[in-house]
């Protein structure tokens, strides 16, 4: 039985009013290609911001090999609400910021492209290699230390030749074409060597030969790397295709979970989503 | 008793220096609202309105010389949106502020030259300077009348903007800039009626804190600015009731302070103020709080 | 990276070497009064300051305006502790010669200068630094009026001297010492903007979330970026209070802070060769080339109009207004002048002009 690296328990995100993330409990295991699903607005982007550390979930916990990296109970009001779920059994609060959660081997891509765009392709993969570091501030700028700099850059140009970008080593990111950019985007997260690739529609704005392409190119980097990786996606070919399970949610509840086709039988799912034609 | 006896006249500077605050904060806060700009020039065009008033006063009689410098002072607040912030509207938010501190340095500078470096004796206006006595406290009219002036025209400013079309606009427009825009709304039209209101509420601020203070240096308009400004960001930037509060608060505040003896700090005050309530409330009394979308 | 040092390496640190020996030799041979001096005095000691706002406000992306804050700490950490201690009592003669009675060499007390800003920095960084960037703005330029009145408070007189002016500390005669200085203090900015730590600042700069997701702890960093700056804007002061040989707290107003500004963006926001660049111009404009401005002057009978005291600053400020509005990338944009650049450019004319002549012999 494979390890489990990734582990949402009873994840609530309240903001004000409105439940973005209900009650979601999953989990993904090492080397496996997970899917999130689900019609937009469902709280797909929520749940990732959860795991990554830009939201606090209102309730839950996140374990990490085992580990409990995210963990929060309620106070006041919302206890109300959850009873604090989780309390007896680890009653501490935790709730790193999104850069602990990088170092830990969580990287994520984004939904809109978020690279430094006024960086160079190189500068942009060298940087993840920045917290890894054994450096200070004053060696870094006495050039004390040249070996860890040479080290940082071979390891970050050796990714980018991994993932045929060399040629572009130079090229402003802002520049490149958007699939390029995308590309750049999933190479500078792995630059952060990750144990978990968390990839928010990768896919998007992609035709058919590009969502092919990109297709292979998932499982190539899960193969190559040993990692594991959990997606959300729209293009139902591409999830069909290499996920191993799904979760679907549908108003920031999971309605199904399993393998593709167990979550196409489903009929919650085929009301709730691919009812309607999803086939972009 | 004794207390109150002792430090009513320091109240009663404190809630009118609050109130001439407020008619500043209203152009800051308004304009944050909308552009999302710390607009620097702004305590500059208060001190500019002081000077056009100087000015106007030496050819003009009063009653033609006040409407004069009121017009005189939308007229600039109106010309510099115009000329150094709408041809930046796309540009990073950086620049703007970056060209809002070069209006600003130019503004000074032109009084600078103008003046040729003198302080300038502020023109009595009668009733206004004329001396009350309350209770203990010996005061100028003008101390009485900037509550009360001001509250009116905050009124009248809220009832604007729930009430009419272009009220209507502006508060579209400080919620979506975009959306808004695709909506119709006159972004320009918009932007200028901020400008023009919070310019004329500046002048009107103008002739109340000079009454008192009597003279006008180029470098008048910059610390009533920046605490107009905090006290902007204390009531919660955007909001124009935030904004009154805050500035009588800061008011009051400071002018307690010059009577316990601590004259050096009271301007200092103000930003510890600031500094304390960026850190437990950053987003002030009454201000919404705005997550970046991921 | 590789042993070899490259031609371009060379070329620069030979330029280096050469602005050094003409400075010393054109002080040798020229009047020593000379406008020149001033300009290239002043120029080395704004470098450095806006290269240290630079490093803020163009590489990090934190727009603060605590420079003239940072500068009068350094100024008056300075002077404080070299005034000799025989000559304290004229200094503090309304403090009893102040409550301080030794004094350090030049050097260290550059250095402590440097020090007590980044202190200071260090402390106004832990609540701001949290925020976003407006109120850093306004922040810091708040905090800059807390530290100048600060500074004039009669109880702090033992200290401070109140508000009187700090004077008879050492000062510099020969131009080469505030080169010298100014820099050292940017060769190790420019070092430190091209290391591990500078990439990280430039991400924080285009963008923050993708920044925190590549592991870089943004409120770390943010406050080693200001801490920095402010040491060096903190020697800067220290070196204009040794420039002016006085130094009183009331000088340190907002309006510096505003011109060093402005001395970043016309050389260019990120440009640190830009920011050098412009320091000299702006002062050899004010102190110099544009001082005719402020004097009345008569073509035979007739008074050129608008001239007369003052008129310098408007000019001024019209300029870096339409430089603000039209010219937004400044001198230098976001580039910096080197001599690879040069090189490369070079190489680039000569192939071009081969390929035309191999098209033309071609035909």
């Amino acid at each position: 039985m494979a390890k489990n690296v990734l582990k949402l328990d009873h994840i609530t995100m309240q903001f004000g009013g409105v439940v973005a993330v209900n009650d979601l409990s999953m989990e993904v295991n090492e080397h496996e290609i997970v899917a999130l699903i689900g019609p937009n607005g469902a709280g797909k982007t929520t749940a990732f911001n959860c795991v990554t550390g830009v939201y606090e979930p209102t309730n839950g916990m996140i374990s990490f090999y085992g580990e409990p990296m995210v963990c929060n109970h309620p106070q006041g009001k919302m206890k109300k609400l959850y009873k604090g779920q989780y309390y007896d059994e680890f009653n501490k609060v935790i709730s790193p910021t999104p850069d602990q959660i990088t170092k830990l081997g969580i990287a994520r891509t984004f939904q809109n492209i978020r690279l430094f765009k006024s960086l160079t392709v190189f500068e942009n993969v060298l940087i993840a290699k920045h917290m890894r570091a054994k450096q200070n501030v004053f060696s870094a700028t006495l050039r004390l230390n040249a070996k860890e700099e040479q080290r940082m850059r071979e390891e970050a140009m050796a990714l980018l030749e991994e993932q045929n970008l060399a040629h572009l080593k130079d090229e402003i990111a802002g520049s490149l074409p958007y699939g390029l950019q995308r590309r750049l985007e999933i190479a500078r997260a792995l630059a952060t060597d990750p144990k978990l690739l968390l990839l928010d529609e990768p896919a998007a704005g992609m035709n058919p030969q590009e969502t092919k392409e990109l297709t292979d190119f998932i499982v190539q980097v899960r193969d190559k790397y040993g990692i594991a990786i959990l997606m959300i996606e729209h293009h139902m070919d591409l999830v069909m295709a290499i996920a191993e399970r799904i979760y679907v949610l549908d108003f920031g509840k999971l309605i199904a979970s399993g393998t593709a086709s167990e979550v196409q039988d489903n009929p919650d799912v085929i009301n709730a989503y691919l009812g309607v034609d999803e086939d972009e | 008793m004794n207390f109150i006896n002792t430090n009513l006249p320091y109240l009663l500077a404190g809630i009118s220096v609050g109130g001439q605050y407020a008619l500043i904060a209203i152009g800051y806060t308004m304009v944050y609202g909308i552009l999302r700009l710390i607009n620097f020039a702004h305590g500059d065009v208060f001190m500019a309105a002081g000077l056009i008033m100087i000015y106007a006063v030496t050819v003009m009689p009063l009653y033609v010389a006040i409407p004069l410098t009121l017009a005189a002072t939308v007229l600039i607040g109106f010309l510099i949106e115009r000329a150094a912030y709408k041809p930046l509207r796309t540009a990073p938010r950086m620049s703007v502020m970056i060209s809002a501190i070069g209006v600003s340095y130019l503004l000074q500078n032109l009084a600078l030259y103008v003046t040729g470096g003198l302080s300038k004796m502020y023109p009595t206006i009668p009733w206004i300077s004329d001396t009350v006595t309350i209770g203990t406290a010996t005061t100028k009219m003008v101390t009485l009348i900037t509550p009360v002036l001001t509250l009116i025209l905050v009124i009248a400013l809220v009832a604007f903007i729930q009430k009419t079309k272009i009220g209507m606009a502006m508060r579209a427009v400080s919620k979506d800039f975009e959306t808004s825009q695709l909506m119709g709304i006159k972004i320009n039209s918009v932007i200028s009626a901020t400008f023009i209101i919070g310019s004329f509420l500046a002048a009107v601020g103008s002739l109340l804190y000079f009454t008192n203070y009597a003279a006008v240096i180029p470098t008048s308009g910059a610390m009533p600015g920046l605490k107009a400004f905090v006290a902007a960001v204390f009531g919660g930037i955007g909001s124009i009731p935030g904004a009154v509060i805050g500035a009588f608060i800061i008011g009051i505040c400071e002018n307690i302070i010059k009577g316990v003896g601590l004259t050096t700090f009271s301007d200092a005050f103000t930003f510890v103020l600031l500094i304390i309530i960026l850190v437990f409330k950053p987003t002030g009394l009454f201000g919404e709080k705005a997550n970046e979308k991921v | 990276m590789t042993k070899k040092i490259s031609t371009s390496t060379i070329i620069s640190a030979a330029l280096v070497v050469f602005l050094f020996a003409l400075v010393f030799v054109l002080e040798k041979v020229m009047n020593p009064y000379s406008m020149l001096f001033v300009v290239l005095k002043k120029g080395a000691i704004y470098a450095l300051v806006a290269v240290s706002m630079n490093l803020l406000n163009g590489f990090t992306g934190l727009f603060s305006l605590g420079q003239a804050g940072f500068m009068l700490i350094g100024a008056y950490t300075y002077a404080i502790f070299t005034i000799p201690a025989d000559q304290r009592l004229s200094v503090y003669q309304y403090f009893d010669g102040g409550i301080i009675d030794f004094s350090i060499p030049v050097i260290p007390a550059l250095i402590l200068a440097g020090l007590a800003a980044a202190f200071f920095a260090f402390l106004i960084g832990l609540p701001v630094l949290r925020l976003k960037s407006d109120y850093l703005a306004i922040a810091t330029l708040g905090f800059a009026e807390i530290i100048r009145a600060f500074f004039q408070w009669d109880a702090l007189g033992p200290v401070t001297n109140g508000s009187n002016l700090l004077k008879k500390f050492p000062t510099f005669d020969s131009t080469i010492f505030p080169f010298a200085v100014a820099g050292i203090c940017i060769a190790l900015i420019v070092m430190l903007i091209n290391s591990s730590y500078g990439r990280a600042f430039k991400a924080i700069r285009d963008d923050e979330i993708a920044a925190e997701a590549m592991g870089i702890n943004l409120f770390k960093h943010k406050e080693m970026a200001f801490v920095i700056s402010s040491f060096f804007a903190g020697v800067g002061g220290a070196l204009l209070a040794m420039y002016q040989t006085t130094v009183q707290a009331m000088a340190f107003k907002s309006a510096m802070t505003y011109e060093i500004l402005l001395i970043v963006v016309i050389g260019g926001i990120g440009s640190v060769t830009g920011s050098v660049i412009a320091s000299f111009l702006f002062i050899a404009c004010s102190e110099w080339w544009l001082r005719f401005l402020d004097t009345e002057t008569f073509i035979g009978a007739w008074q050129v109009p608008l001239l007369r005291s003052g008129f310098r600053k408007v000019v001024f400020a019209v300029i870096i207004m339409a430089v603000v509005l039209f010219y937004r990338q400044g001198i230098m944009g976001n580039r910096e002048f080197s001599v690879d650049r040069l090189l490369k450019k070079r190489q680039k004319f000569i192939e071009k002009q081969a390929a035309k002549k191999a098209s033309k012999e071609g035909r």
